[in-house]
């Protein structure tokens, strides 16, 4: 999925050809890919630490990953074989409005792959409420409840427990209106006739997308949670605060989404206020007790460190850094002019690639086991400065009104493009050591 | 200044402030200090942090929500009008020539799939966006303060040469534009 992402922007610059159908179809590939790997990730990292304190069902796991893998094939395959790049948000009506381009089949096997996959993290985060509310009792004791609005004096959850049930609870809904919407659009493909308003249609996919992509995040940060303390000496415990910021976000996650419709003038001007007020609010409860957290953890604790611990807070950088350009998009002033341009995959790669990916790298090096060789440590500066330059170059860009999802650049937007190019196979080779030197520790250590 | 500059700014020196807060921890993860210690000053700290943010939470919006491009889209008189209609892989408008220094309410809408109405002027800054959406008619005011040619491109992407769906509109000193209209 990197290599897609880093021939677009090799494309871009003009320093290779690529068709525009082609530039497309990576384009749905990367998309669609880096989200359900994203997603895949972080209920890795939720499965692995959450089934520590609640009996999770490990067959309800194994048909997540396998209706995955299936689904990935009926995603992927479309846009390698047949043509088809509807991009991954499906814009209804997109996937039946080919010109030509790819076929009803072509468009119905790639959203029954998304519909696959979709089913499969509905069916996990099931079963995570099953075996949350059998330990806990209800959903609302699990978030912490009783120690946050009562005066219980027992030990509030554990982080990982209080993250979980705020995932599921958020990412459920946004996988429901996702696939109402999956199965409306292929209704709508096999029979046009069948007619869905696009503006609701919109809010939906938005509405999807927006959860299931932050829900990624937050099952990701369980990773720092659960790792960094013991790499501080220190323990991260959950308090009044960090209860309510957790229990916060769980309703801003939901309500936030319109900040991405902030240009779709016929929605009600309420729901754009609502956009921007709730994304200033979204981001904050959870960075400024995680982030801030992390940074307390350390500070000054003899920590030693390493790769796996480098990246555990590196990626609370990624984050909190990802949420300033977030803001600034936003903000329905500036929403105006930076709206679909680049600065958009800008703030949301800060996000993925410093934030997500580097919680995951953290985790898999922690586990990896062996010591840290002197490649592992330049391999985390290389990687920490190539995500910075990749991502810069895209604010940059989208400060210079480069639009978003363009195959062919013009000459002056190139410059900026090459840039996000060369930052974009740095942190593609870094990843690939990174990963080699991970199979190699593992299987050392084995 | 531009509001792309103004945001570019605020984003990169917030950047930059939070990599030296975080180079800072790591410049003295390595001496030790017991938790018990470092904990309440953190304490300290986060509490007066979230009371700026939380005032940012309010001033932000107030200041930023004064005006919106929804009100002044709905209410634009004496206006000059112009239907705009996105096809796959063209746009088509009421007039290609619209006045200088008045305001011009596009009235834009699709006739296929999504698509996004942006306006870049002559150094190929954008200026102002609308989506472009079958069934709905999303109005967008705007007032052109240098006669040009200014391009439309497609700011949602809408198939396989969303990229290349370009057009122009030539703004005229109001005086000549009257002339001709």
């Amino acid at each position: 999925m990197m290599v897609f992402g880093f021939l677009m922007r090799l494309g871009q610059a003009g320093l290779i050809e690529i068709s525009p159908s082609w530039f497309y179809q990576f384009m749905t590939m990367h998309g669609v890919g880096m989200v359900g790997i994203a997603g895949m990730g972080g209920a890795a990292i939720l499965y692995h630490f959450l089934s520590q304190y609640v009996d999770l069902s490990k067959k309800v796991f194994i048909v997540n990953l396998v209706l995955f893998l299936i689904g990935a094939v009926l995603l992927l395959g479309p846009s390698l074989f047949a043509g088809y790049a509807g991009a991954w948000t499906f814009l209804y009506p997109l996937p039946q409005h080919p010109q030509g381009q790819w076929s009803a089949t072509a468009a119905t096997v790639h959203l029954t792959g998304l519909a696959l996959v979709g089913v499969g993290f509905l069916l996990f985060h099931l079963d995570n409420a099953r075996a949350i509310i059998a330990r806990y009792g209800s959903l609302g004791r699990a978030l912490g409840w009783p120690q946050l609005f009562g005066k219980s004096a027992e030990e509030p959850p554990p982080a990982t427990v209080v993250a979980a049930t705020m995932v599921l609870i958020v990412n459920i809904l946004g996988l429901v209106s996702g696939a109402s919407i999956i199965i409306m659009s292929i209704v709508g493909i096999l029979n046009p006739a069948f007619v869905i308003d696009p503006l609701l249609a919109k809010n939906m996919i938005f509405m999807f997308g927006h959860i299931f992509i932050n829900a990624s995040i937050y099952m990701g940060v369980i990773a720092v949670y659960e790792l960094l303390p013991l790499y501080a000496g220190r323990p991260w415990k959950p308090n009044r605060v960090f209860l309510a910021a957790w229990n916060v976000s769980a309703l801003f996650v939901i309500i936030v989404y319109p900040h991405h419709m902030l240009m779709d003038f016929a929605q009600p001007t309420w729901l754009h206020v609502v956009g921007q007020i709730v994304s200033y609010g979204s981001g904050f409860p959870i960075l400024v007790v995680t982030a801030f957290g992390a940074l307390t953890l350390v500070h000054r604790s003899g920590i030693k460190w390493t790769a796996a611990s480098g990246f555990l807070l590196l990626s609370m950088f990624g984050w909190s850094a990802g949420v300033i350009p977030a803001v600034v998009d936003g903000t329905i002033a500036a929403n105006r002019v930076m709206h679909n341009t680049l600065w958009v995959p800008g703030h949301f790669h800060f996000y993925l690639v410093l934030g997500l990916l580097s919680m995951f790298l953290g985790f898999a090096l922690h586990y990896a086991a062996g010591k840290d060789s002197a490649a592992d440590r330049v391999a985390f500066w290389t990687y920490a400065v190539g995500g910075l330059g990749f991502t810069c170059a895209f604010l940059a860009a989208g400060a210079s009104s480069v639009p978003r999802r363009f195959a062919v650049h013009l000459p002056e937007w190139q410059g900026l493009a090459a840039v996000g190019a060369f930052f974009s196979g740095v942190v593609l080779l870094t990843t690939l050591v990174l990963v080699a030197r991970i199979a190699m520790r593992a299987r050392n250590s084995a | 200044m531009t509001i792309q500059l103004t945001a570019a700014l605020i984003s990169f020196v917030g950047v930059a402030g939070l990599i030296c807060v975080f180079l800072f921890v790591l410049s003295g993860s390595g001496q030790e200090a017991p938790y018990p210690d470092v904990q309440p000053r953190a304490y300290r700290i986060r509490k007066r942090l979230f009371y700026v943010l939380l005032i940012g939470f309010f001033l932000v919006p107030a200041f930023t929500l004064r005006s919106t491009p929804y009100a002044a889209s709905a209410d634009a008189p004496d206006s000059t009008i112009v239907d705009v209609t996105a096809h796959q892989w063209y746009w088509t408008m009421s007039q290609a020539e619209v006045p200088a220094d008045r305001p011009v309410v596009f009235r834009v809408g699709s006739e296929d799939v999504n698509h996004g109405f942006g306006i870049y002027n002559e150094t190929n800054r954008l200026i102002a966006q609308v989506q472009a959406m079958p069934g709905y008619i999303n109005q967008l005011a705007v007032q052109f303060d240098t006669p040009g040619t200014y391009k439309i491109m497609c700011l949602e992407y809408c198939g396989f040469v969303h990229h290349v769906m370009v057009s122009e509109i030539r703004v005229v000193a109001a005086t000549a534009s009257l002339e001709e209209i």
